[in-house]
């Protein structure tokens, strides 16, 4: 294995970023609206909600992106596979993250919420001043440990042909004949970017504790 | 939408086929990753300093690497070293270390939040290690972590699915192997993603039934 066979599997590392983190972006906003909807009891759309998320909860992210590349083709649309892959990476951790959110949200004291409205507060100052800022801090811990999951998943990207690290070692391994020490370096990839993470998880929880005096 | 439907009714051996396939990678690499999960919590928990530490770090090194990687270093890295296996195989093996790692770490956890009153009394009692294990410990991890160990069993199940691209034959490969040959993309998948869903619910009841269990066991 020479230095460019590495630097490949990096580059496949930067793609796994790549699409890792645009999925987190679109999904932690999408999931939060999503969270919002359920808590709001809005009708119809509520009921929707809860099927989409416990089809998605069940779905294998390699057949949920298959599905997601080729169906659109029913309506003769065409989609690249980055545009299925984040797709279906962001819908996938929408659903995930919109569960965290909801049970954040549905801790928030209601009395709060009343007393704020008795203060003559709008609506979206309520939810702006008073619930987001402690929802956020009480899911932060739970979105970074479901980030950690999504990225030991991304590799299912490889099924629609996206070079990522563990796709990009295997190639690696397949033309220099020696499959074991591509694979070594992707394990130390993984486990970098991954410790990254839980360290990042860590900070955060100390820095909530020790300025809100809250236990994440 | 008739046309997909025949086409899934003539190819309905592969689904067939593909689910009893899925099924038994999920139960037999379930059952042995559930043994190797004992024993390595065991070791965790052995009071051998550097043996735990060793142990530790494996377990964290599987489970910081994707599923993925794990059934290509099984599937391509091991003939390097001169073991062939049918890819069956290497997933069967790649799925039982897996999750070996992920529910000796469960029941390590929940190890550590048994009443330490409870093994004491047992030791006065006079059991041996082996009695307390058997009577003792690991009734009370199996029921505190049912809810976790059926996750992990979740978990398991859609994890099969990386194993199409190492060509096993299981339920997304079905799908996927009537959406080449018959450019119907759509109902393939959708009864791949129901099959899923409906093996994802069994779990899920049977995890609710143990709840139960475990609850009336505790009053």
């Amino acid at each position: 294995m020479s230095y460019i066979d590495v630097l490949s599997i990096l580059k496949g590392a930067g793609v796994t970023m790549l699409f890792s983190i645009t999925g987190i972006i679109i999904g932690i906003s999408l999931g939060l609206a999503l969270a919002l909807i359920r808590w709001g009891k809005v009708p119809i759309l509520s009921q929707l909600i809860v099927c989409y998320v416990s089809i998605i909860r069940s779905a294998p992210l390699v057949t949920f992106i298959l599905f997601i590349f080729y169906a659109p083709a029913l309506l003769n649309i065409e989609i690249s596979p980055i545009v299925a892959s984040i797709i279906a990476l962001s819908l996938n951790i929408a659903a995930f993250n919109s569960e965290i959110w909801r049970t954040a949200l549905m801790s928030t004291p209601k009395s709060q919420i009343e007393s704020a409205k008795a203060m003559g507060m709008t609506k979206r100052m309520v939810f702006t001043k008073i619930v987001f800022p402690q929802v956020w801090r009480r899911s932060v811990s739970n979105l970074v440990n479901d980030m950690t999951i999504l990225i030991k998943q991304t590799p299912a990207v490889a099924v629609i042909g996206i070079v990522e690290i563990t796709r990009s070692a295997s190639r690696v391994g397949a033309s220099t004949y020696e499959p074991l020490p591509p694979f070594l370096v992707a394990t130390a990839i993984y486990i970098a970017i991954l410790l990254v993470f839980v360290r990042g998880q860590r900070i955060i929880e100390r820095r909530i504790a020790s300025q809100y005096g809250l236990k994440a | 939408m008739n046309d997909s439907l025949s086409i899934l009714w003539k190819e309905r051996e592969l689904f067939i086929s593909g689910t009893i396939d899925t099924v038994l990678l999920v139960i037999i690499a379930g059952l042995l990753s559930l043994i190797g999960g004992v024993l390595l919590a065991i070791t965790m928990k052995s009071g051998v300093k550097s043996l735990q530490n060793f142990t530790l770090f494996i377990v964290d090194i599987a489970r910081s690497i994707p599923f993925l990687l794990l059934a290509y270093i099984f599937y391509y890295g091991l003939p390097q070293l001169g073991l062939r296996l049918p890819a069956w195989w290497a997933g069967l093996f790649a799925l039982t270390i897996y999750n070996t790692a992920y529910l000796g770490e469960i029941f390590r956890s929940s190890w550590s939040n048994l009443a330490n009153e409870q093994i004491e009394t047992g030791r006065a009692f006079g059991m041996t290690k082996f009695t307390l294990l058997k009577n003792i410990i690991f009734p009370q991890i199996f029921l505190n972590s049912a809810p976790l160990i059926g996750s992990q069993f979740i978990v398991m199940i859609k994890d099969t699915a990386f194993l199409t691209i190492i060509t096993v034959q299981d339920i997304t490969f079905a799908a996927n192997f009537i959406n080449t040959n018959y450019f119907k993309p759509f109902a393939p998948f959708v009864l791949a993603l129901a099959i899923y869903w409906v093996l994802c619910h069994i779990v899920e009841i049977g995890v609710n039934r143990v709840t139960l269990l475990a609850d009336k066991r505790r009053c």
